[in-house]
């Protein structure tokens, strides 16, 4: 028996075959995975994931695929870290970093594409595609080239060089368009109306984003089987947000941890906050934006689980907060200077917003708080080159090292 | 006036599989009763009686609705309409 019972439309309820569909044709409301859960719970069990890959894939079992030969490059299973540094600074007791910057392609986007383009293959295609706002891309390029099927990437074109290179060096057909994220998607949803491919986050969004699921469980497995009190992460689409949660209410459905009690926090940047906006004025219609920030990664106007995003937060007693430019930067250098951690700007709203909530007394001190950095420094260099220790030029003397020691150390 | 409606594939069962429809209307929700009368059904698929569903996307000349006058948006002669379901992050 098949563990993908279908797929499900997560507003009505309406069922589908599990194809390469992804909105309800009744509601529009998006479709998700459902699964045989009582065939899982009957095999899955704490001692057989702790024997499992390394990767995300130790659990397969809660995956939306059925072959065993999936596409991997060893993603996921990145480390839990105690932030003590940042923690005492920050007056909290228990906090942990979630550190996804150091994926195969240097973002949690690693964990969705793998389980998408396995999935794509076996449903049959040979191409694989993606609208992106840089990590995405970097990812679906760098998977292409190892499956060894052909890749489309559409991104807009003022992209950090970091995320064009990053995608460029897997050789994909690489397309940047004079646009912002959301006029690349919506050229994209036309495109994969007229083009036989696997768009992995349009037409295969519905197994693809399950691979989100995993930093839940891996939070929950490396904290010894149990759900953190609180949670900060960050928000573009709210999908990673909804996922992380999703993985969570899997593991207490499954009975491998206890009851989930854990508090939801999102974080946006100041120029691009929908979620946020919503949050804050207890509506629940996320109005879209026009997005104006350094955190492009997190520049979606018009986020499509926005809705579900804001009704977690809510629901679970999260918050929602923003940082400005300049705080991304801060944040960003926080992260490094205390736990030796170098962040992309998603990883700085992150951070400053994680900073907002534990000063104003809104994360408490003795909250087992996980906060998730997403992606690396390296690819958005522009936003910290001025913030960054430079070399101190010297002569390859003793004596001109000396002379300058006194005005160098810290 | 005429102006052309660009129609998503989990929509085109209503159109007879056509991607591109002709309409004529004046505002946003005139567009939407009209291609009601020609394919029976579409209202509600993409209008909940109050406003535009919730993970659907009107674009006008590549212009959100939301960004304009929601269901009150003007049409004009040549307008470009795309009807966009909602999409995940990249």
């Amino acid at each position: 028996m098949e563990k993908i019972s279908g797929l499900k439309c997560r507003e009505c309820g309406r069922k589908y075959q599990a194809k390469a569909i992804y909105v309800c044709e009744f509601c529009f409301g998006p479709l998700e995975v459902d699964y045989n859960y009582k065939q899982i719970k009957a095999r899955i069990s704490k001692e057989k994931i702790e024997t499992g890959p390394n990767s995300e894939w130790r659990y397969w079992d809660l995956l939306p695929v059925e072959t065993k030969s999936v596409i991997s490059l060893g993603e996921g299973f990145t480390p839990l870290l105690p932030a003590r540094n940042l923690g005492k600074l920050l007056g909290l007791e228990k906090l942990y970093i979630k550190n996804d910057a150091v994926n195969p392609t240097y973002s949690f986007k690693d964990r969705v594409v793998s389980v998408a383009i396995t999935r794509a293959v076996e449903l049959g295609f040979d191409t694989i595609a993606c609208a992106s706002t840089g990590n995405l891309a970097c990812s679906v390029a760098a998977y292409g080239a190892y499956a060894g099927i052909k890749a489309f990437v559409f991104i807009p074109i003022d992209l950090e060089k970091g995320k064009i290179i990053g995608a460029g060096i897997y050789q994909p057909n690489l397309i940047g368009v004079e646009g912002d994220y959301d006029q690349v998607n919506r050229l994209c949803s036309e495109i994969a109306d007229s083009f036989p491919w696997a768009f992995v986050n349009i037409n295969i969004r519905p197994y693809y984003a399950e691979g989100s699921k995993t930093l839940g469980f891996e939070v929950a497995e490396q904290l010894g089987w149990k759900a953190p009190d609180h949670v900060v992460i960050p928000l573009a689409s709210g999908c990673l947000l909804t996922k992380i949660y999703k993985g969570l209410k899997e593991f207490d459905m499954l009975g491998l941890i206890g009851k989930v009690r854990t508090k939801f926090s999102g974080a946006q940047p100041e120029g691009c906050s929908p979620i946020v906006t919503a949050y804050k004025e207890n509506s629940e219609i996320v109005k879209p934006v026009k997005p104006n920030t350094i955190a492009k990664s997190l520049a979606i106007g018009n986020p499509a689980d926005g809705y579900y995003a804001w009704k977690i937060m809510k629901e679970s007693g999260g918050f929602a907060e923003t940082v400005n430019d300049e705080e991304i930067i801060e944040g960003i250098k926080l992260l490094a200077e205390t736990e030796g951690i170098f962040t992309e700007t998603a990883g700085g709203v992150t951070v400053g917003v994680l900073k907002k909530l534990a000063q104003t007394g809104r994360i408490k001190k003795d909250e087992l708080t996980v906060v998730f950095i997403t992606g690396n420094g390296l690819k958005t260099q522009e936003a910290v080159s001025e913030a960054v220790s430079r070399p101190k030029k010297i002569v390859p003397t003793l004596k001109a090292f000396k002379e300058e020691f006194p005005r160098i150390k810290k | 006036m005429t102006t052309s409606v660009k129609i998503p594939a989990p929509l085109r069962k209503l159109t007879g599989n056509q991607a591109v429809v002709e309409t004529e209307a004046e505002t946003l929700i005139d567009l939407i009763s009209d291609l009601d009368r020609k394919y029976p059904g579409i209202k509600e698929r993409i209008y909940d009686g109050k406003e535009i569903r919730r993970f659907i996307n009107i674009f006008v000349n590549g212009e959100d609705v939301r960004f304009k006058d929601g269901i009150k948006t003007k049409i004009t002669k040549g307008s470009d309409v795309s009807i966009v379901p909602a999409i995940a992050g990249g």
